[in-house]
């Protein structure tokens, strides 16, 4: 039991590390935004922005003061508390995934070793999980509060749409879990840098769980809640100046997440492709290495993202019917046929 | 004071107060914001007796999935204090005689209590951990385990065949 | 109704195979497609650094021409106004001093001249009418502007810059389309 004499060093240590973890995830949402006009750009042959900075590198912070210098509009009409709140949340919730995932093994600071993870709680997956469904208050909350009818009309669609696709998630990663028989996501990411990647053990579980995080972020084809063309944006049509910027923000930080998150889980995460990690350690010692091992899960991540934009320019949003339909009738049935399978496997092998 | 105890209060403190904001406020989608807070109030008084599985289980279920019907279906009716039916003087008496009762029984109940010899395991105890509740479940209550999972399923078909039209 | 064309195609309204419904195959090809496009070169030109060439019969911004000792060309004698179809021309002739020699070529000149780029059409038919190879399009655009004044072009704006005294401005001005004389 820990005393208010708090141990200071694991505060300062863990607050050193929570504030780096925000700053790389804004960091990364925030060239997100520039690497997604780039690559749409790109793919409809065109080269995007170039003016401010080189390759136009400089955009992101040129679309933030942007974003800070416009008017703040808040409707007469609407819920002043729920509508500033729902922006927010919406934030929060995307920032409070990060606390679980591993970027790195560990590094040694002159004798103290420092583990690169917020929290290696031993619910982690599950805590993802939580906090995902959580998500959904921010889209809900602020697209009720702007008292328009095509918010609430996207909020509602939203909210219907992360409740189906969370099952078929949560049956995803009961199948990954029958083969790891741990939650904790660190323990997951050692096990796959000591043989194969969860990836070529789980196939189908991956695909769902990609198609499903899709639908969770929000992302074409899956972007009902902010259909630009039937729904005049959405569920932050009313928001203005940063208020907006945050839910746009917020999109941004969840696609960095669950690239993160997909990583981790079926991709090995920190592992170092094609080495063995432990060899590496020993010849190059432990703070190399595990630079190189944040180097390798920030690769994962970016052909991740990347993959995101690919798809995002590439099909277009489904019909709601459609998705509802994808979802309970494909999705779901075949997340159950991938736990039977694993489940059966795991019983043949343990038998 | 160690931190332990001062979550214990802060948590505490949080969730009573929301409870109440549940019954006070006067707009129903603030009732249903309280009530999530009281969730997570809950949540982290589980998490404070080390019960990992219920902490988690109790934000997915009840905050990340209930609840958010319930906001759903509030929103759709987009109830508001003008369209409150005014409401009948008996049904007040009515329901100062139930709240009464409901009074009268939890401080009986509360009197009895010895709670000077129950200690909470706080921050120890491991039978809250997924590995000891699984085993626990699948091993000892199996048979109670699967009837409760065969009457959610009887009510997901129960709710199926009302839901289906004509 | 009689197809105008061969490449009309009857819309296929049979329900999805089980290969469809799997969309996966499609979305690949799909996904092969943006990828190509990836890759390939873009068409952009980056307007301000690059330029895209003119063609030759490029009709653009007017020019006032002056003969090679740098004195004007124009005579004021108003066929450019009157041939043109969208009365953009307004000019005013003045005789020429003693002393002024240098600045103008012929007895009479243009004192004011002005075209309204507002009205003006670009057809070129000033400079198919000018007798004294005075007045031509170069390949220039009218920039854009905040006033409906400034779009009318005087003297200042249209007369090129002197030969004698500036050649390198001059050069730069006189473009592709002026008469070699």
């Amino acid at each position: 039991m820990m005393l208010l004499s708090i141990d200071l060093t694991f505060l300062l240590e863990k607050a050193v590390l929570i504030s780096a973890v925000i700053a790389i995830s804004l960091v990364a949402a925030m060239y997100s935004t520039w690497m997604e006009r780039k690559v749409a750009a790109y793919m409809q042959d065109r080269i995007g922005p170039t003016r401010a900075g080189w390759g136009g590198l400089l955009q992101p912070l040129a679309d933030g003061l942007k974003l800070f210098m416009k008017e703040e509009i808040i409707p007469n009409a609407s819920n002043k508390f729920l509508f500033v709140l729902g922006p927010g949340l919406a934030m929060m919730t995307a920032m409070m995934t990060s606390a679980v995932i591993p970027w790195g093994k560990e590094i040694h600071i002159g004798e103290k070793v420092v583990s690169l993870q917020i929290a290696d709680i031993n619910i982690g997956i599950l805590y993802i999980f939580g906090v995902v469904s959580m998500g959904v208050y921010g889209i809900m909350i602020g697209g009720w509060a702007s008292n328009n009818k095509f918010s609430l009309l996207a909020a509602l669609r939203g909210a219907s749409q992360m409740i189906s696709y969370e099952l078929a998630m949560g049956l995803a990663i009961i199948a990954l879990l029958m083969l790891t028989g741990s939650l904790s996501l660190r323990t997951i990411v050692e096990q796959q840098s000591t043989g194969w990647w969860y990836f070529f053990k789980q196939p189908l579980g991956f695909l769902i769980f990609l198609v499903c995080a899709f639908a969770e972020t929000n992302r074409t084809p899956f972007d009902l809640p902010e259909a630009e063309n039937e729904l005049n944006f959405g569920y932050h049509q009313e928001y203005s100046s940063m208020k907006l910027g945050f839910y746009l923000f917020a999109e941004y930080i969840n696609m960095f997440i669950s690239s993160a998150l997909m990583a981790t889980l079926y991709f090995g995460g920190y592992d170092i492709p094609f080495v063995n990690d432990a060899n590496l350690v020993n010849s190059w010692g432990v703070n190399a290495v595990a630079a190189l091992q944040i180097a390798a899960l920030f690769g994962k991540i970016f052909l991740f993202i990347f993959f995101f934009m690919w798809v995002r320019w590439t099909i277009p949003r489904f019909r709601y019917d459609q998705l509802m339909n994808l979802g309970w009738k494909g999705m779901i049935p075949l997340a159950l046929l991938n736990m039977l399978v694993t489940a059966a496997w795991q019983l043949y092998r343990h038998a | 004071m160690n931190i332990t105890t001062i979550l214990f209060w802060f948590l505490t403190v949080l969730a009573i107060g929301s409870a109440l904001m549940v019954i006070v406020s006067r707009n129903p989608v603030y009732s249903v914001l309280s009530l999530i807070l009281t969730f997570f109030a809950i949540s982290g008084h589980y998490l404070l007796l080390n019960a990992q599985f219920l902490f988690i289980v109790n934000l997915i279920v009840y905050a990340g999935a209930i609840m958010v019907l319930f906001l759903f279906v509030l929103m759709l009716m987009n109830l508001n204090s003008e369209s409150e039916p005014s409401r009948q003087k008996w049904l007040k008496f009515a329901g100062t005689i139930a709240g009464g009762c409901l009074l009268l029984v939890l401080v009986a109940a509360l009197r009895d209590v010895d709670s000077k010899s129950t200690y909470a395991l706080v921050n120890a105890g491991d039978s809250g951990l997924i590995e000891n509740l699984g085993k626990t479940l699948f091993r000892d209550y199996v048979v109670p385990f699967e009837i409760s999972s065969i009457l959610f399923l009887s009510a997901m078909v129960g709710a199926v065949v009302l839901g289906k039209k004509e | 109704m009689e197809a105008l064309t061969n490449r009309s195609k009857a819309v296929d309204r049979r329900p999805m195979t089980v290969w469809e419904k799997m969309y996966l195959p499609v979305i690949a090809k799909g996904m092969g497609t943006t990828l190509k496009h990836f890759f390939m070169k873009k068409p952009t030109i980056n307007y301000p650094e690059e330029t895209r060439p003119f063609s030759p019969v490029f009709r653009g911004l007017h020019v006032l021409n002056r003969d090679e000792e740098g004195r004007e060309r124009c005579t004021a004698c108003g066929l450019c106004a009157v041939a043109c179809p969208a009365e953009a021309i307004t000019m005013e002739a003045a005789e020429r001093k003693e002393g002024e020699e240098n600045l103008y070529r012929e007895e009479k000149y243009a004192a004011r001249y002005e075209i309204n780029m507002l009205r003006c059409i670009f057809c070129g038919l000033c400079e198919e009418a000018c007798p004294k190879d005075a007045i031509y399009l170069s390949e220039t655009f009218t920039p854009s502007n905040f006033t409906r004044q400034s779009f009318i072009y005087g003297k200042p704006d249209l007369l090129i810059p002197d030969p004698v005294k500036e050649p390198e401005l001059y050069q730069k001005a006189k473009g592709e389309r002026a008469k070699k004389n």
